[in-house]
């Protein structure tokens, strides 16, 4: 079962933060601060998985973001990252290219599509169509109801310009690649 | 409001358009939020960010607490306190708002509000209970948007004492045409299984049709619930296995569509999901395991992609392979596996491979060494995460040659290591390391003086007690004891001689109590010298009150001679005007013992052991006071959690309107709140306190049981040097059988056939001590358990009872038998071979066992009823027609029933007449096989071991020990010692309960000798339900009432009521009564009253009404857990009726 996923930035700003199980506001805090300090501190190219008290935290970093996921100790760690690669890759189907800014300004976009995700911390869809589908068939509600409100990325990056140069999409050239063998990830600055 | 607008006008300049632009709401809404983001990027300070967000804060605050407030106002306020809380603020004022957000808006205003409630609270919150009637409502929605929106909120958060409100809503949704409700239904139910698994458990059915779901996505989401059940009960769902094993091979081999794969392997979640659940399944189970070799071999040929999805696929199967019964040809393949892991460049697989060799080198060292130069470079890595698996694997496969250099290692990290939890970990590690295996005195005390040092005040604090523990109980040589407690003496004078002001408190105290203990054992140190280095700690600044209650204490033992008492007097004046009453005690007691040293004499004598201090722990002497102060009026003693539980008792009834029944009227509640007997309060008193220390008891004792190899004379030392500084051999990978039979290890190590570089000559030299011992000897295996068997017992049994020792004995050697396993491979075992052997000798029992279980005297037929109807039911929908063959468990166990009819007849003549339950086979050991059965007897219950001799030659020196965590097994009558050839011999146990399970487990072992061979031994274990233990109570109402009051614990639930006869409270009473075996008290009306006992006399009372249409039952006991056990077996035989 995973614990909490928190995002946060190169500078240690939470963007997003979920929990699975109960855990005290003055935890949380503290959580978030270990967390930040320790998956901030670590070298690149060094091992994903980290222990932290009985649990693993299982981080990894797409562009200027960092996705920190805890799991319980008899939790498969590799498959804890290929959660998170699900995630980025749903948020970049429903956002286009996202990028750090996405998920600032419109959280609660990326708060709906992990809860179609993974709900009470299982794995609850991983479809990317059917996930996608969920959302949509909510926000299409949405446009029904008030027209036009959803915001595209794309105009918020150049609304925003100046304010977040170090903003880049979260999945450089994601689309479209076959996995044959070897590095290809890296190569493509997939996981900086 | 427009004094609001104007307020926050200056802050949030994008308000006003809101206000006064209702048209172009569209784009403010949002870029309201965008301007708060803006707005903190722009600030350079935290206190300026304080400032704005308490800004935007409190113009929120006004904002939704203004009855003009839109909902759709309200959303766009929602989404800015959520970023506000995330940014680390505050905003409790807004919880109330998302819950009406949730209730009132429009589905689209609703889904924030959800989102924002459960960013908000937690299931323990006290608003949450606002939001049961939205969800309430939702739930019954014809939207599907808005029923999948609560299922999700309910999947996430729920309270539990909500959930029967809400219950039937969501099983119902299991029948839902959309697959995406039943998926979050399901999910909503594995969250109340989590929380509350006993309001679940009448939903077992609807489970199996989950999985049987046409949806391949609901069928995974119901996979959720089965791991955690058949992790709990594993014998309970043999029957899925080959259902489980059919759904993988059909996932494995890509027939889902392809929606479900990633990166194009065929939905790597559900295939992990399987492979756990089938290794939960075939663990100790070759039957089991044999149904899932083919597709677990299939699963490692097809994850061939170089992807990190086909790696953790492949993990998963290399730990499922492990854990099962083995297969020489699987574990061939896993171990190729985990070598393509270990020696992948990529850094994750390479921690995963470290990982699986932790795991798998328990039964197979000889892997480890195949790998030892990665393992020595990953030693050397710089990610300290690697460094530290490492030290774990090496933990694993420390043994008495390599300790040292392993011991250095793991001290090594933890001098660089920041990490507390690391460190706590660790510290415990090193301590059972050097406690184990300690070539000699000065090497154990040092190494413990690190552990102290480093560990500090964070390590378990049964570290030094153990430590302790073992200075004083000693070993079997007196001189041996005397030596290590004077090393220990003379490097803790020079520690205090040094600068013990950077010692860690918990030192200190071992320090000190060490000193005054044993420091008179070196002569030529004068009592008063230590008195002075005592008193020195005393005055310094950091050191505890508590630590200087310990020093004190010490000096107390110590004041000899005039010099020691004058410094004695100095330091007792100082501290018996202390303000710290402890500390003033002691002072006290060392100004007198001081000064009458015959008064000291006798109260600290010297040289004693620890002679057990008697401890009334049921406080009965004070049941006099007790019972006084009773009649007096005084209130009876509630524990502290009962007070709680009544309280949150009260909280739960004032929901009633939500559709909670109350399991009892309110009437008989007050008649019997009144005078308890004086009798029945005492007895459930006692019964809470004794039940406590049998606890403490335990865990005491499971200390005990560690394996201390450590002691006398430093034995290894003698045998073999540690590490030859100019030896250049490493131990051959693979071993060649005619050097099986050495006993040395030393002799057995090749030298290299290739001469090395220079460089790796280190690597190598490391690598020779890390990985000595882990060479090859077979013969070592009976040698290593019989030394090990006399090891255990090298402890002197001090300080035990007569009584105490023997069931201390029982632990020791039945603790269970995976510790046996490992601690022999720990005694330099390799040969797979044996081990192997071992791990299989326990299995066998599973279905047989499950089996024997479900007709134990006719109390579970319910189960098997259940079973079979469920199976007929529901069938999975992938499931092939090889499940109905494997599902059925009569294959193995047909060639037992012959022996069964066989072995009653051994059954003792007295207990012939009663019934008793099927017989079952234990396990077979060679020509030796045990078979058990229990009988049931109006006051006990007696387990009967069957020992079949087949062989040739009469079995000597049989031991068979039985022990369980829940049971008090006392043997009845004598024990034979020797089975003749083709016999059969008996042992009987009596068996009573001490803490109640729904099932209880026991785990044995058998040892005995062959005439020509050495000593062996086997384990086993055997279940047996909770019923079997059940008595009828007879009572009369009064007493029942005045019981009713005394006991503490209890728990409530609704059973469903037999409706076949007129009059269906008498009958489903009736079907109790003779399932369980309870005694119905009265019935009136439309009340009933039952009661039981647990053997031997626990009692349990149950309070029974019809409430709309279902029996709502109120369980009390003194005993906790009981009447959580008993109503699931109520539960169980009511659903089989």
């Amino acid at each position: 079962m995973m614990r909490f996923l928190l995002l946060f930035s190169r500078q240690g700003k939470l963007r997003l933060q979920k929990w699975f199980t109960p855990i005290p506001e003055r935890e949380k805090k503290k959580i978030i601060r270990d967390m930040t300090t320790m998956v901030l501190a670590r070298q690149p190219r060094s091992c994903n998985f980290l222990h932290w008290k009985d649990l693993k935290i299982i981080y990894k970093r797409y562009a200027s973001l960092y996705f920190c996921l805890a799991i319980e100790n008899q939790e498969n760690e590799l498959l804890a990252l290929e959660v998170i690669h699900r995630y980025v890759e749903l948020l970049d189907k429903y956002f286009g290219n996202v990028c750090e800014l996405d998920i600032i300004f419109n959280f609660e976009k990326a708060y709906f599509i992990l809860d179609e995700f993974l709900l009470g911390g299982e794995i609850q869809e991983t479809s990317k169509q059917v996930v996608n589908r969920c959302i949509e068939s909510s926000d299409m509600l949405q446009e029904y109801y008030c027209e036009g409100e959803t915001d595209f990325p794309g105009t918020w990056r150049k609304y925003h310009g100046g304010v977040y140069e170090q903003t880049c999409i979260l999945t450089c050239g994601l689309k479209g690649i076959e996995i044959t063998a070897g590095e290809e990830y890296r190569s493509r600055m997939y996981c900086i | 409001m427009s004094d609001v607008v104007e307020k926050t006008l200056t802050a949030l300049p994008s308000l006003l358009s809101l206000d006064s632009q209702p048209g172009s709401a569209k784009l403010s809404s949002t870029s309201k939020l965008g301007n708060l983001i803006r707005g903190i990027t722009e600030l350079t300070s935290k206190h300026e960010e304080e400032k704005l967000i308490q800004r935007e804060l409190s113009a929120i605050k006004e904002q939704v607490s203004s009855p003009n407030t839109t909902m759709r106002q309200m959303k766009e306020l929602m989404v800015r306190t959520i970023y506000c809380e995330m940014l680390g603020y505050e905003a409790s004022f807004s919880y109330i708002h998302a819950i009406k957000l949730a209730q009132q808006g429009t589905v689209l205003e609703k889904r924030v509000g959800y989102l924002a409630v459960s960013l908000f609270l937690n299931e323990n919150h006290e608003l949450l209970l606002l939001l049961v009637n939205t969800v309430l409502k939702d739930l019954q929605s014809t939207n599907l948007i808005e029923v999948c929106m609560a299922l999700t909120v309910v999947s996430q958060m729920f309270p539990k004492d909500m959930i029967p409100a809400i219950l039937p809503l969501v099983e119902e949704k299991l029948n839902h045409p959309k697959e995406i409700i039943r998926r979050k239904a399901v999910l909503a139910l594995y969250k109340f299984y989590l929380i509350a698994p006993n309001q679940v458990q009448h939903i077992h059915n609807k489970f199996r049709k989950a999985l049987c779901d046409k949806d391949p996505g609901v069928m995974t989401a119901s996979l959720h619930i089965y791991l955690q059940m058949i992790q709990e009960n594993p014998e309970g769902y043999k029957d899925l296995t080959a259902s489980f094993v059919a759904i993988l091979k059909q996932v494995v081999g890509g027939k889902l569509p392809m929606d479900f794969n990633y990166h194009s392997v065929p939905a790597p979640w559900l295939q992990i999901q399987l492979l756990r659940i089938l290794s939960f399944l075939g663990k100790n189970d070759q039957s089991t395991s044999e149904i899932m070799h083919e597709v677990l071999d299939e699963s490692l040929r097809r994850a061939e992609m170089n992807h990190n999805i086909t790696y953790a696929i492949l993990y998963e199967c290399v730990k499922c392979i492990y854990t099962i019964h083995p297969k020489s040809e699987l574990l061939e393949k896993a171990a190729k596996c985990i070598g393509n892991f270990v020696l992948s460049p990529k850094i994750n697989l390479k921690y995963l491979g470290l990982k699986a060799l932790t795991y798998v080198v328990q039964q197979d060292p000889k892997l480890a060494l195949q790998h030892q130069m990665t393992i020595i470079e990953c030693l050397d890595h710089p990610d300290l995460i690697i460094k530290r698996e490492t030290l774990e694997l090496l933990f694993r496969i420390t043994n008495a040659q390599n300790v040292t250099v392993i011991v250095e290692k793991m001290l090594e990290f933890l001098r660089i290591s920041k990490d507390d939890h690391t460190t706590i970990d660790l510290v415990g590690k090193v301590a059972e390391l050097a406690e184990k295996y300690a070539p000699d005195n000065e090497w154990f005390i040092e190494t413990m003086n690190t552990v102290f040092s480093v560990g500090g005040d964070m390590m378990q604090p049964d570290i030094p007690n153990s430590f302790l523990k073992l200075l004083s109980e000693g070993f079997d040589s007196v001189e041996e004891d005397r030596k290590l407690r004077l090393f220990a003496v003379n490097s803790y004078i020079s520690l205090l001689q040094g600068e013990p002001g950077k010692l860690p408190q918990r030192f200190l105290q071992v320090i000190s109590w060490v000193l005054g203990e044993y420091s008179h054992l070196r002569e030529d140190l004068e009592a008063a010298v230590v008195q002075r280095l005592l008193a020195r700690l005393l005055d310094m600044k950091n050191c505890s009150s508590e630590t200087k209650s310990w020093v004190l204490t010490a000096m107390t033992k110590l004041c000899e001679g005039a010099s020691g008492v004058s410094v004695a007097q100095q330091v007792s004046e100082t501290y018996s005007s202390s303000l710290d009453t402890v500390l003033r005690q002691r002072a006290q007691e060392l100004q007198h013992l001081s000064q009458d040293s015959e008064l000291r004499a006798k109260a600290l004598p010297r040289g004693v052991g620890l002679e057990p201090v008697e401890v009334d722990s049921s406080l009965s002497f004070l049941d006099g006071f007790v019972s006084e102060a009773l009649a007096a009026g005084a209130a009876p003693y509630k524990p502290p959690h009962q007070r709680q539980e009544e309280l949150a008792g009260t909280k739960a009834l004032s929901l009633e309107p939500y559709g909670l029944s109350l399991p009892i009227s309110m009437s008989s509640c007050i008649t019997d709140r009144q005078s308890p007997t004086l009798l029945s309060m005492s007895s459930g008193l006692s019964g809470d306190s004794t039940d406590l220390s049998h606890k403490g008891g335990s865990a005491a004792l499971k200390l005990d049981g560690v394996k201390r190899v450590w002691g006398r004379e430093g034995y290894l030392s003698h045998k073999e040097p540690v590490e030859e500084p100019a030896q250049v051999e490493v131990p051959s990978p693979v071993r060649s059988p005619s050097r099986q039979g050495e006993a040395d290890s030393s002799h057995s190590r090749t030298p290299t056939l290739t001469p090395t570089p220079e460089s790796d000559q280190e690597k190598q030299q490391l690598a020779s001590s890390l990985f000595v011992g882990l060479g090859s000897q077979s013969s070592v295996c009976l040698m290593g358990k019989s030394e090990q068997t006399t090891q255990r017992f090298r402890r002197k049994a001090k300080g035990h009872s007569a009584a105490s020792s023997t069931s201390e004995q029982m632990s020791n050697s039945a603790v269970s038998p995976p510790s046996t396993v490992d601690s022999l491979l720990c005694n330099n075992l390799l040969d797979s071979n044996i081990t192997s052997e071992l791990a299989v000798s326990s299995p066998k029992r599973t279905s047989q066992l499950s089996q024997g279980l479900a007709a134990t005297n006719g109390t579970c037929d319910a189960d098997t009823e259940l079973l079979e109807s469920d199976r007929k039911e529901s069938k999975p929908a992938v499931i092939t027609d090889s499940y109905v063959v494997a599902a059925d468990p009569a294959p193995h166990a047909d060639p037992d029933r012959p022996k069964d009819l066989d072995l009653s007849s051994h059954l003792p003549a007295e207990l012939s007449g009663l019934s008793h339950s099927e017989i079952t086979h234990l396990c077979t050991n060679q020509n030796l096989e045990l078979s058990a059965c229990h009988v049931q007897k109006e006051d006990s219950l007696l387990l009967i071991v069957f020992i079949s001799n087949s062989s040739d030659s009469a079995v000597q020196q049989i031991l068979v020990q039985v022990d369980s965590d829940e049971l008090e097994v006392s043997c009845v009558g004598d024990s034979p010692v020797e089975v003749r050839s083709h016999s059969v011999a008996v042992c009987q146990y009596s068996l009573s309960v001490k803490r109640p399970a729904v099932h209880i487990e026991l785990a044995g072992m058998v040892s005995y000798q062959l005439p020509a061979g050495s000593p062996q031994s086997a384990p086993f274990s055997y279940k047996l339900p909770l019923t079997s233990f059940i008595r009828p109570l007879t009572v009369s109402t009064e007493e029942y009432g005045t019981m009713w009051l005394a006991f503490s614990h209890d728990t409530r639930q609704n059973l469903t009521l037999i409706s076949d006869d007129q009059e269906p409270l008498t009958a489903t009473l009736n079907v109790l009564k003779r399932r369980l075996q309870l005694h119905v008290v009265e019935i009136i009306g439309m009340e009933g009253i039952v009661a039981c006992r647990l053997l031997q006399d626990q009692p349990c009372l149950m309070h029974c009404r019809v409430h709309a249409g279902t029996l709502a039952v109120w369980l009390r006991s003194p005993v906790p857990d009981l009447p959580d056990c008993l109503i699931y077996h109520c539960q169980r035989a009511l659903q089989g009726h």
